[in-house]
Parts: C-alpha cells; structure tokens; sequence
C-alpha cells in the first residue's frame, strides 16, 4: 500500500491517477499509523512552500516523516519542503536533502516559472534506482519558480537558462523530483513505477 | 532549455470533438478522450480541451469528461470554456485538470484571473485572448470574434501576466482557420513585452508554419487543432522535422 499525503496542498488527483494507471494500491490520508506502516510514501506538493510547510507542520506529520525507513518521494514542493531552506516564503524546512531552495534569477532568455518539458541529465551520479532504464537527457515536466541548489544529495540535475539546479535528491530512502513524474508521460510512468518496485 | 511545446486543441461539444473554420460551420470529427490519448502517446507535449457547449447540461458533461482525460492521459491538459468563477476552476482542477484557461469572463471580470491565481498559483491560469486586427491595431473579442472588446492585445496581456496568469494563449482571429500560417510579428512583439510564455493558435497549415511562428515569432508553444485532427500533419513527423530545422522540442 501506498500512502498519499494529504496535508491539503495542492491537487493529489494527479498523482492519484497516475497509481491507478500502474495498477497501484493507495490511500489518501494524514494518519500517522497508516502513513508509518505503508510500503511507500508520497509527498506531492504545488504552490508556495511556505504555505505547504506550515500545512504540513499543522498536521504533526513533520517528526514521522523523518522517521520514516521506507522509500519515499516528494514531489515538486513536497520535494523542496524535504531541502534545509526555502526562499520562497523564508522557511525552515524538513531538513532531509542538503540544500537551499532558491528563486530563480530574472532572464530574458529564461522565462519564471520554469514551465514545460526539459531534459534531466547526470542520472549517473548517485546511480539511483529510481532512474532505472530512464536515460540522461529524457524530458520529463517541470512547473517551478524556486529550484534546489546542487548538493550531494542530487542524483539528476536540469538547467534553466545559466542555472544548473537538483532535478532530483536522494538521502538514503528519500527521494524528491523537481518535475512532475504523474505529468512526464512514459518517462515519469517509468520512474514512479521504480519508486513503486524500490 | 526548456523544449517549444507542440499542443494539439480539442474543441469540444457535449463531450465530442469538434472544429470549426473561423469558428463557424462546427463538424464533429471524433471522440475526447480516445484523441487526446493518441496524441498523448504521439509525442503532444500538452493538450487544450474548450468546452464550447453553452448549455448547463453541457458543462456537466464536459466536468465528467475532464474526469475521464485526467485518468487517462500522463500528459499535462488544459481546460477552458465558460469559466466565470473560482467555483468554476476549482471544480475543473478537482476533476483533474492541470491549468484552465479563462477568456471573455476575464475581459470582463479580470479579477477573476488575480483570484483564482491567487488561491491555485500562476502555473494553473491561461489567459486566453482572441484578438482581431483593426487598423493595425490588435483589439480583443469575445464570442468567436463576433463582439470587440475595449482591450488591446498587448496592454491586455501585460495585466493578466501582472494579475498572475502563468501564460498567454493568444489566437489572432484574422488567421484562424486559414491555414496560412501564425501572425508571427505579434507573437515575437507579445514574447517580447512579456515574461511569461506565450502560445500561438491560429493559422498553422503546415509545418514551416510551425518553425516560423517558434523561432521568428518567439512563441513557446504553438497551439493547432485541424491538421492534426485530419491527420494533415503527424505529431511524430512534425517534431523530426522541427528538430531538423533546429528546434530544441522533445
């Protein structure tokens, strides 16, 4: 079983989806104990991550994520509420990946928000499980304003404009991607599939 | 970089596709969700489904339909067509939908962008703008073009991209249906005064049409619906031959 974490922020529909259309078992929920005994977790995310962290703070969930042992992915701002710190917002976050989430820079020639489809490149560097059979230089979806420093923890990077950001981060069983798995047609159905089989 | 974006439109009716020539003479050529799967999996980038139903039992139809899409496409769509309120959108976001896109209800309540922008982030609005040229000026429509508006095109888009639109759909009504290419001049102009992407809809009627309006016309996304629904041009043929022409597309 595969828990949803619904800490009401944003639409889980999407990623609801996306495990009916693997075959997936899941429950959307907030419970400590269901979340604690799941296979695999999911934090999805979108909007502000200030917001989404004071949400998350307010259902208490923050302490048994962090204890969590078994796999689990944030999405987009689930993934940047797991970094040290966002701008977005000036918040202290969960602290699981070692890095700053910062907005990205004004560019003429790199519109914000970072929207649509680019490539991930570098999957070799922690070489995950999670990119199993997934190529550098597959595109995958993005929709973002603020993007996660490289760090140690960054097992996929993506550039936007002059800025190399952490595509994905890994810290022992936890993962985050920038983009959208649920939107990045056969390339994300193959990633969340590996997060499934981890 | 962030690859230019190929998005097929569906022009939906009681839960069925359609299109129209300058948005007139509507033929229905196919199914919703059985079209947006196979261009899903041709490579579309994005797809934009417009409700242009006008009846309340229509629009009931086409949130069940949004419903059906969202379960079977891995792609992100767009919706659009008789939102008017935040109840609107929310509806059509809890039924899946990844962005809708406003227009006329816009031009008349532009609050409505800065609201539900507000409540669902920028990513989640299109602002979409039919606009006609008068005398070298672009003035925005409603109704298929029938009504002009007090907007013009530019200082228009520049207040939905300050009220929080996260992109711009613009469809100039004088190439629509026309099939003799995008009004690549306003587009570069539009990409040019505005941070946020800009879509191009309206006069795609081959492939160079396409290359044009991405490259001198500067647009993200360029936005077609018939020659893709005739089968005119192959989203796989087409992206090869965007990539040969130095396109960055996926």
């Amino acid at each position: 079983m595969i828990a949803i974490i619904d800490y009401g922020c944003g639409n889980l529909r999407s990623v609801e989806n996306a495990l009916d259309r693997l075959g997936c078992e899941y429950v959307l929920t907030a419970d400590p104990k269901t979340i604690v005994e799941a296979d695999k977790v999911i934090l999805p995310g979108v909007g502000n991550a200030a917001e989404a962290m004071s949400n998350l703070e307010k259902t208490g969930l923050v302490p048994v994520i962090k204890s969590l042992r078994r796999p689990v992915l944030g999405i987009c701002v689930g993934m940047q509420i797991m970094c040290r710190d966002s701008e977005e917002g000036n918040v202290k976050c969960m602290g699981i990946f070692d890095s700053h989430v910062r907005r990205f820079p004004e560019d003429p020639e790199a519109k914000v928000p970072h929207m649509g489809w680019n490539c991930i490149g570098n999957l070799t560097l922690g070489k995950c499980k999670l990119f199993n059979e997934i190529k550098s230089g597959s595109f995958v979806y993005f929709v973002h304003s603020y993007r996660a420093d490289l760090c140690q923890d960054t097992i996929a990077t993506c550039t936007h404009g002059s800025q190399m950001f952490s595509a994905a981060l890994k810290y022992e069983n936890f993962y985050g991607t920038q983009f959208h798995p649920e939107k990045s047609g056969d390339v994300g159905e193959l990633l969340l599939k590996n997060f499934v089989n981890l | 970089m962030v690859a230019k974006r190929i998005i097929p439109c569906l022009d939906i009716r009681d839960g069925q596709v359609v299109k129209g020539i300058n948005f007139l003479g509507i033929k229905e050529v196919g199914d919703a969700v059985e079209m947006g799967r196979r261009y899903s999996a041709e490579g579309a980038d994005e797809l934009v489904f417009l409700d242009i139903t006008a009846t309340f039992e229509g629009r009931k139809t086409f949130a069940k339909l949004v419903e059906k899409i969202a379960l079977n496409i891995n792609i992100p769509f767009t919706v659009g067509g008789g939102i008017s309120t935040l109840e609107d959108a929310a509806r059509l976001l809890d039924a899946g939908a990844d962005k809708i896109s406003v227009n006329s209800s816009a031009i008349a309540n532009p609050q409505l962008i800065s609201d539900i922008a507000a409540r669902y982030g920028n990513q989640f609005v299109v602002c979409a703008i039919d606009a006609k040229n008068v005398d070298g000026k672009w003035i925005a429509t409603t109704h298929g073009g029938r009504n002009f508006t007090d907007k013009e095109l530019f200082s228009w888009a520049r207040e939905a991209q300050d009220r929080g639109a996260g992109e711009i759909l613009f469809t100039s009504m004088d190439h629509d249906g026309t099939k003799a290419g995008y009004a690549c001049e306003t587009y570069a102009r539009l990409s040019e005064i505005l941070t946020i992407p800009v879509i191009a809809s309206g006069g795609a009627g081959n492939t160079q049409h396409i290359v044009d309006v991405l490259t001198e016309g500067k647009a993200d996304a360029a936005l077609a619906a018939s020659i893709f629904h005739y089968g005119e041009i192959s989203i796989p043929e087409l992206k090869f031959q965007l990539r040969e022409a130095g396109v960055n597309v996926r």
